[in-house]
């Protein structure tokens, strides 16, 4: 019912506007406006040029007060705070020429509109001025492409020696994040062995798998380039640390890097920002489906010593699933790296069952494999 | 006007007075379905823009509702929408096909085939002094591949696994697999089948445009006295010839990966609890497949809008435009530079990082003969004596957007920055001002200006300056606020940010941008009405209402097929004498000779014999 009144009183606000267009029109036609080339609201157009400069001007500054705390989150990264330099300057530039051209652009048709009896002055061209603003830009534009190729080219060279090795994995819809361990060195890994257990495919046939372990928060240690090494399992994702200034594809068969050096713990931020809820945070920024805006990830930087220590006391995942990891490595392996950790007796494989999981995705994994 | 006063080739205009006889006497069908008549054609794609524009401004809005009050209960929207609404909360997946649609309908089906199949089919004829089109079948085959892609694409709206949901770029492996999302499946053929014919369409518009420019000019039309809309018409489709083939082939590779088993794009993959047998492909080659196209794309859609803008802003300053040749070169050289810039859509994807500042380089360069375009209206404006009608407003705001989204192209061009600006609201931001917005208007700009030309009546004044002032105020208030957003860090394509510390802000800014964005949607309306009420009911038209200089406004109110019943008239000039000294009126047509205005010829003019 009610919607049925909200119809019809659509229809009759509709109707009445276009009575009030009718009648417009046809006074018009009575007082003969038409027969004006120009009339009036060729006037009120040009001051409107005015009004809405100055007035968006005006939005523009109040706006941008208002809302630039908010903008570049402070960098915590060695190379954030230059691309954020970077980032002012070119901006800076770019305003400068935003406001001349749009003030010019608003400004020439209040100034020069349609006067009686005034005659436009035949200007075809200028070769002089035309040579002057092809150049300017060219200019800037080089003076652009310097500045960024030296950031850019600092940004992407390869790692230094010695950096923080981590994987990061990143599938529907979650981020997931592997540490070396104490070899520093990251175990194989192949898309097919992966399964409900063995999210990350982690081959064991390769001793440095071992003694890699898969924490819940990315911890990141400061003042220390880490080197991110980034894959996907399904489909392509993208790593975004905002505040880190790092974004780089997370593509399924092509696995990709990025390298930085954080430089403020997550204590020093809290104090920074007067919030003490804050955390760094992971954030995907490849559309990847349904849950494509949740896959948020708990990042920590801690002060050199104290990363050292959480890495010391964080257990190998082979360790926590010693059971299931049992029936993927070979004898000699296993002996060494798993007797202390079985539940079960190793050789008995037909009873194991996979610990920490959903059995019952394993189970139709199972089933689909037969 | 007597344009027809001179000396002209007989024979042709026999053989078409002939053929202008059989045309009157054409069925109904065959004469506004079916037709081969090139204005017919025109209108026909006007019209299916029209319709089209609203399907994706009405998604857009919807998607905005969901940005914009995040809390909002939208059960109302059940009778529409259906089961995409799960207790009043929009789905997730459905939130992404409403982005993905919104972004294909708008650049393809509204700003390709509504911008430039509506000008390039209706102006090329009329403004180089032909009587259609080369071939007025493949033209026809050329709308109605569009009418079937578009149908195609309509009904992948109704499905029920929901249309391509995997953003307009439809990157694999996501577009590739049902398994990963459910517009991946049905509504993914559906997308790739559409986009088939719709590549054929352009195609065939494509080759009609560049042959026709070639080869049907009048006596006297020389390359040089080509309007800039024809220039722009024509580069526009040179770009399309050598792009769109290439989306062809990336799309057809998808094809082969979804239904048969190939691996090009697909490699090591684990997916739904099983892994796939495909290795060795690579997801970045389909990146770089489509942006050869998707980069050219954006001048495909921007060109043709700069053109009319050309044309409008030289005929209401009643002044040359300036730097006509700077024009055409500027155009030439952002098409070729276009082809070469691609990969900076593509900065951390893991590409080679020397490639990155290589492209860096080449994006920075497209800057220059922009700047030099965006100078060259301005100086046309300068101590011009401007008329503002509703196609000269939307002109300029078409160069002022121009301006504002130029310029932070050059911010994302700059491969350092990008890494943080990919994929934000900056990147929304950007490219829905200088593209979109500027295209758009640039295609409203032209309809108010040829209006009177295409159905022999004026469209309401008035209500275009409120169209015009309601729309520009929006857009600006739409997309200024979104370079805040994106400046904070905020990603596109989030159904929500509120998972996030980092972007749980800036709710007040959204909501701002969900408002204008409805306001701007529903202010479109006007114009609706403007155009609908105005071909029935508008003023009738004068033979020339702009007084301006170029050929199409010789001919009839109603051009029959042919355009021009008696001869066609000869071209002695170039079509921006406006305001020339000497001259009593301050414009002198195309079809005048400089035999005729002795006294504002310039020293080196006089007609050639």
């Amino acid at each position: 019912m009610i919607s049925v009144i909200i119809i019809i009183a659509i229809a009759l606000i509709l109707s009445i506007l276009y009575l009030v267009f009718r009648i417009g029109v046809l006074t018009n036609v009575l007082n003969g406006r038409y027969h004006k080339h120009v009339g009036i609201g060729n006037t009120v157009n040009s001051f409107l040029f005015i009004v809405v400069f100055v007035l968006g001007i005006l939005a523009f500054y109040l706006s941008f007060e208002s809302a630039r705390d908010k903008f570049l989150p402070d960098a915590a990264s060695e190379h954030g705070v230059k691309t954020d330099l970077l980032f002012w300057v070119i901006m800076s530039v770019l305003t400068l020429a935003f406001l001349i051209t749009n003030a010019l652009l608003y400004f020439f048709p209040f100034m020069y509109r349609f006067k009686e009896g005034n005659k436009a002055y035949f200007y075809p061209d200028n070769h002089t001025i035309e040579r002057v603003w092809t150049i300017i830009p060219a200019i800037v534009m080089a003076g652009f492409v310097v500045y960024g190729y030296k950031e850019w080219h600092a940004i992407t060279s390869p790692a230094p020696k010695g950096a923080e090795v981590i994987e990061v994995m990143g599938k529907q819809f979650a981020w997931q994040v592997r540490y070396p361990g104490a070899d520093g060195k990251l175990g194989k890994y192949h898309y097919r062995k992966i399964d409900a257990v063995n999210e990350f495919g982690i081959d064991f046939n390769d001793v440095n798998s071992f003694d890699d372990f898969l924490p819940m928060e990315l911890h990141l240690p400061k003042g220390k380039p880490v080197l991110l090494e980034i894959r996907a399992r399904d489909v392509i994702h993208s790593v975004f640390l905002p505040h880190f200034r790092v974004k780089m594809d997370a593509v399924p068969g092509m696995p990709t890097k990025f390298w930085f050096t954080p430089t403020i713990s997550t204590e020093e931020m809290r104090a920074k920002t007067n919030n003490p809820n804050f955390n760094y945070e992971l954030a995907c920024t490849e559309v990847c489906g349904r849950g494509h805006y949740a896959m948020r990830y708990l990042v920590v930087v801690d002060e050199l010593v104290d990363y050292e220590k959480w890495k010391a006391s964080q257990k190998t995942w082979a360790s926590l699933n010693a059971d299931y990891v049992a029936t993927k490595a070979p004898e000699a392996l296993k002996d060494k790296y798993l007797k202390d950790f079985l539940t079960k007796p190793a050789t008995d494989t037909t009873l194991v069952s996979p610990v920490n999981t959903d059995s019952a995705a394993v189970s139709k994994m199972q089933a689909s494999t037969k | 006007m007597s344009a027809v006063d001179t000396l002209h080739s007989g024979s042709l205009t026999d053989a078409h007075a002939h053929d202008h006889h059989d045309h009157e006497d054409l069925p109904w069908i065959r004469k506004y379905v079916f037709s081969e008549d090139h204005k017919i054609i025109a209108k026909q794609y006007l019209i299916s823009g029209i319709i089209w524009a609203v399907i994706g401004g009405l998604l857009s809005v919807l998607f905005r509702l969901q940005l914009g009050f995040p809390d909002a209960d939208l059960t109302w929207l059940k009778p529409l929408l259906g089961e995409w609404i799960q207790n009043g909360k929009l789905d997730p997946e459905f939130y992404l096909a409403l982005v993905t649609m919104h972004g294909t309908i708008m650049v393809f089906f509204v700003l390709t085939a509504g911008l430039s199949g509506t000008f390039s089919n209706f102006l090329i004829p009329l403004q180089i002094g032909a009587r259609d089109m080369a071939s007025g079948f493949l033209n026809m085959l050329s709308y109605w591949f569009f009418f079937l892609s578009s149908a195609i694409m309509m009904m992948s709206l109704f499905i029920k696994t929901g249309p391509a949901s995997g953003g307009w770029v439809i990157y694999p492996p996501l577009s590739a697999l049902p398994q990963a999302i459910e517009g991946s499946g049905l509504g993914m053929t559906m997308w790739l089948v559409s986009m088939t014919f719709f590549i054929v369409s352009t195609l065939l518009g494509g080759l009609n445009y560049v042959t026709t420019i070639i080869n049907l000019r009048t006596k006297g039309m020389t390359f040089t006295r080509l309007p800039l809309t024809i220039w722009a018409f024509f580069i526009t489709a040179i770009i399309g010839i050598l792009s769109f083939p290439v989306l062809l082939s990336a799309a057809l590779l998808l094809v082969f990966d979804r239904s048969f088993g190939t691996s090009f794009y697909l490699s090591e993959i684990y997916i739904g609890g099983e892994a796939l047998h495909n290795e060795g492909g690579s997801p970045i080659l389909f990146q770089h497949l489509f942006w050869f196209l998707g980069h050219p794309e954006v001048y495909i859609v921007l060109i043709p809008a700069l053109g009319i803008t050309s044309e409008i802003v030289a005929t209401n300053s009643r002044k040359p435009i300036f730097g006509y040749k700077a024009m055409i070169f500027s155009i030439v050289a952002i098409a070729f530079l276009s082809f070469i810039v691609w990969a900076h859509h593509m900065f951390v994807t893991g590409m080679n990082p020397f490639l990155g500042s290589i492209f860096m380089f080449l994006t920075l360069i497209i800057a220059v003969p922009s700047a030099v375009k965006a100078f060259n209206y301005i100086a046309t404006l300068w101590r011009g004596n401007i008329v503002f009608t509703p196609a000269m407003l939307f002109s300029i705001g078409l160069v002022s957007f121009f301006i504002s989204g130029g310029l932070t192209g050059i911010v994302l061009g700059n491969s350092a920055v990008d890494i943080q600006l990919h994929d934000t609201y900056f990147v929304v931001a950007h490219f829905h001002i200088v593209m979109g917005s500027a295209s758009f208007f640039g295609m409203l700009a032209g309809v108010y200006h040829w209006f009177p030309k295409m159905f022999g009546r004026m469209m309401d004044e008035r209500l275009g300056y409120i169209h015009f002032w309601l729309t520009f105020i929006g857009v600006y208030l739409i997309f200024f606020p979104m370079h805040y957003i994106g400046i904070a860090g905020f990603p596109r394509r989030y159904y929500s940010w509120t998972n996030f510390d980092a972007f749980n802000s800036f709710t007040d800014l959204n909501e701002l941008i969900s408002i204008a964005a409805i306001i701007t949607f529903v202010s479109q309306f006007i114009f609706i009405f403007n155009f609908f009420y105005s071909i029935f009911k508008g003023r009738v038209s004068s033979l020339n209402p702009w007084n301006s200089n170029t050929l199409e406004w010789t001919t009839p109110l109603h051009p029959g097929h042919g355009n021009w019943p008696g001869e066609i008239p000869a071209v002695y000039r170039w079509p921006y004498d406006y305001s020339k000294p000497g001259s009593a009126a301050d414009f002198i047509p195309q079809t005048i000779p400089f035999s005729q205005t002795p006294e504002s010829n310039f020293p080196h003019e006089k007609d050639e014999e």
